[in-house]
């Protein structure tokens, strides 16, 4: 580890919480209607789509207009990439996508995971990439948002029932949060070398004679939102470790930070909305902590390097001239330090885009962005997820607080009750059925144990990695898994859709229930939401959550490939 | 309650398709182009007659004693820009350790006289995209005894060069400092020109 590595990452954490309550104003202005300039297009879009911007709708309503659009932006999705070889701005003459690839790419993209069994340089045609695979980033970040302001509504709101529309929130949020944002990103992403054309790939002829074609396209403009809404689908196979996607440190940089602030703001706009900004800022705190624990370790874990290496000669030391500790699998731009940061902002946040493989990471290394996806992804998370999830949390820890001194909880003057948690706790253990079930069926099937690119532990890893990460919605890989196969397009498409819409209707019913509930005035007896104890509460109940559910399959996988590495052995 | 939803959802859809999937990259590449087209485009190196060497942010083969050489690829056979990737082999793959990492070290020992032990992280791994375009200073200083001598320059003379072509962290502080090696090269045979060239 040197000096500038953690003045990298201490930079990062600075800008981070100078942009929060900024962020967080502008997202409060969206979502509460204030902030409108593009009000008379917005009338345009309600009329032609039959919609009552009006109506304020009850948590069933609210569920069935999300559901609803996700599935038909999903179905177009899958018909699009079906029929891509007769579609216009298909220079290459790709073709179709195959229908079990389709069906994955079509969930994966609309439940904002973006896992992708493709390459895109090879598959996709730039009219699939943009209008498809673009659009869906933006929607299905909206979607995020507007989930989470429906939960934040639910809390604030008495005895109504009603957690706003989902229709102008969707709209709201494309226009005046992620449009603006991304058209901005991208500009200054194209200025660093990020490519943007529609040019045909271009066949260059090296300096010793050999031929290379040079991979072209639309990127910036994807680039960008794929950051913004902790997206994280590549244009390219390599993701955001390809010097088109990822070019300098510079967007390196901006790209973490355009993963994080939406999530962190909304954290603001959640204390302003229910009028407790330290309760908030308690909250960022606890992220913030989970955040600096996990870059730390996989910081840590990496600049340490590989024994095995060593051993065959490799200096990891690092010195001013060599970047030292693991390289395999990382960029020289970015070295150690922007690797081990990039890959804790990518799976604390639902975002799953990569600057480096995850699958060559040393074993700890590789295992932080495994657990932080597995505590829910609530470390800032996915936009809107990562705050629903943590409410989630936060209730549950309310409760278990009311337990332990024998009192009805009570969370921000509302009475958690046995609905709520029912609610709660559905959403917590839907997550970790999909993961278990679906990677103990893999390594049991052949089909499942075909794929592998990694023997040994690190086999078990990889498949570990990716149903978590498409449960999660993350879209990260172990990138090793050939996930190119019937029965992984299969399952994982299906963990995706899991992941999302089976945990968003307990989310939804318990911001309706919350909703319907009279407040109560705080006692004595109410547990204080704003205190070091609490945060410390709070981390607490989500490590316990995670350690316990996932605990044995972690043993099984990164903790004994640590060991035997140790050790020396090999696979 | 389902029915009257789903023409909001298919006007939805195809509204949001409109302005997010074509009015905002159309927009995008009009600025861009305008405004930075060398980068919009690629950040293309050409030669005097037009035809393109490749992009000074994409990584290219050198295997010849007279270049630098890059990191190993595992994009396609080697630096394939539409076959991007790493290894993905895990810390105890015996193929990455025994063999991609072991036949690096070797080569690195015989064709550069390293020191087992004391050869840069990054010379002997494959990087995350396949495409690095750059290496470590430490690794280009491990590769000017023999440039130079095939060359028949002076080690010096190669070293400034290499000084030279050496980018420090950006803004000061941002990711490592690094040697581009497409640049570095064609800066060489600019400027030396080969002890016995074909």
């Amino acid at each position: 580890m040197t000096m500038n590595g953690w003045l990298q990452i201490l930079l990062f954490s600075a800008v981070l919480l100078a942009v929060t309550k900024p962020v967080g104003i502008y997202v409060l202005k969206v979502y509460d209607g204030s902030f409108r300039w593009l009000a008379p297009l917005e009338r345009i879009a309600y009329r032609l789509c039959g919609i009552d911007p009006e109506e304020d709708q009850h948590w069933t309503r609210y569920a069935a207009s999300m559901l609803i659009f996700s599935a038909v932006s999903m179905l177009a999705t899958y018909v699009v990439l079906r029929m891509q070889h007769a579609l216009p701005l298909n220079p290459f003459n790709r073709d179709a996508v195959p229908a079990r690839q389709a069906f994955e790419t079509a969930a994966s993209f609309t439940t904002n995971t973006n896992w992708q069994s493709y390459a895109g340089e090879t598959t996709m045609s730039y009219f699939s990439q943009m209008t498809q695979l673009a659009f869906h980033n933006f929607v299905s970040a909206a979607t995020g948002m507007a989930l989470a302001v429906a939960l934040v509504r639910g809390i604030a709101r008495h005895s109504a029932g009603r957690i706003g529309n989902f229709w102008t929130d969707l709209v709201r949020g494309t226009f005046y949060l992620f449009l603006p944002a991304a058209l901005v990103l991208a500009l200054l992403f194209v200025q660093q070398g990020v490519i943007q054309n529609f040019h045909q790939y271009i066949t260059a002829t090296t300096i010793e004679g050999a031929k290379q074609v040079l991979a072209m396209g639309p990127v910036a403009s994807q680039e960008a939102i794929k950051q913004l809404g902790t997206n994280g689908g590549g244009f390219f196979n390599a993701n955001s470790a390809h010097p088109f996607e990822n070019p300098t440190p510079w967007t390196n940089f901006l790209q973490m930070l355009a993963i994080f602030i939406i999530p962190a703001g909304l954290v603001y706009a959640f204390g302003r909305m229910v009028k407790n900004q330290r309760h908030a800022w308690a909250i960022w705190a606890a992220m913030f902590i989970l955040f600096a624990g996990g870059v730390t370790t996989a910081y840590w874990a990496e600049a340490r390097g590989n024994p095995i290496h060593a051993a065959r000669g490799v200096d990891v030391v690092a010195t001013a001239t060599n970047p030292g500790g693991n390289m395999e699998g990382k960029e020289v731009r970015f070295g150690i330090a922007n690797s081990a940061l990039y890959a804790t902002v990518t799976t604390d946040a639902s975002c799953g885009c990569v600057n480096s493989m995850h699958d060559s990471f040393t074993p700890i290394g590789g295992m932080v962005p495994l657990v932080n996806m597995q505590l829910g992804e609530v470390i800032f998370g996915g936009v809107g997820a990562g705050l629903y999830g943590m409410l989630v949390m936060v209730v549950l820890t309310i409760f278990i607080a009311g337990l332990m001194v024998g009192r009805t909880p009570e969370y921000l003057g509302k009475k958690i009750q046995s609905r709520e948690i029912r609610m709660a706790m559905l959403y917590a253990l839907i997550f970790p059925a999909s993961i278990l079930l679906f990677s103990a069926a893999s390594v049991v099937l052949p089909m499942g144990l075909k794929g592998l690119n990694n023997a040994g532990p690190h086999g078990l890893t990889e498949i570990l990695y990716a149903f978590t990460s498409t449960t999660a919605n993350n879209g990260s890989a172990f990138a090793g898994l050939t996930g190119a196969t019937y029965y992984y397009n299969t399952t994982l498409g299906l963990a995706t859709l899991i992941g999302r819409f089976a945990m968003h209707v307990p989310m939804l019913a318990l911001a309706g229930f919350l909703a319907e509930r009279r407040v109560v005035p705080e006692s004595a007896g109410t547990f204080p939401v704003t205190t070091p104890l609490f945060v410390a509460l709070l981390i607490s109940v989500i490590l316990i959550v995670g350690a316990l559910t996932f605990f044995p399959a972690l043993a099984l996988g990164p903790v004994v490939e640590h060991l035997v590495m140790g050790a020396g052995k090999l696979f | 309650m389902l029915r009257n939803q789903i023409r909001p959802a298919l006007v939805v859809t195809l509204v949001l398709m409109l302005i997010t999937g074509v009015a905002y990259p159309a927009v995008v590449t009009a600025i861009a182009q305008l405004v930075f087209p060398r980068q919009a485009n690629g950040s293309l190196i050409n030669r005097t007659n037009g035809a393109v060497i490749g992009s000074s942010l994409i990584g290219q083969s050198f295997a010849r004693p007279e270049y630098f050489h890059p990191r190993p690829s595992a994009a396609g056979n080697g630096y394939d820009d539409t076959l991007s990737g790493g290894t993905n082999k895990g810390p105890t793959d015996r193929k990455l350790a025994d063999t991609l990492i072991a036949q690096a070290v070797d080569s690195a020992v015989k064709n550069d006289g390293a020191t087992r032990g004391h050869i840069p992280s990054d010379l002997v791994t494959s990087s995350g995209s396949g495409l690095d375009p750059h290496i470590s200073p430490a690794s280009a200083d491990l590769q000017v005894a023999r440039v130079a001598r095939v060359r028949g320059a002076s080690i010096a003379a190669i070293r400034a060069l290499v000084h030279q072509h050496t980018e420090p962290r950006q803004f000061g502080i941002l990711g490592e400092g690094r040697v581009n090696v497409l640049l570095l090269n064609m800066a060489l045979d600019s400027a030396f020109r080969m002890a016995s060239h074909n």
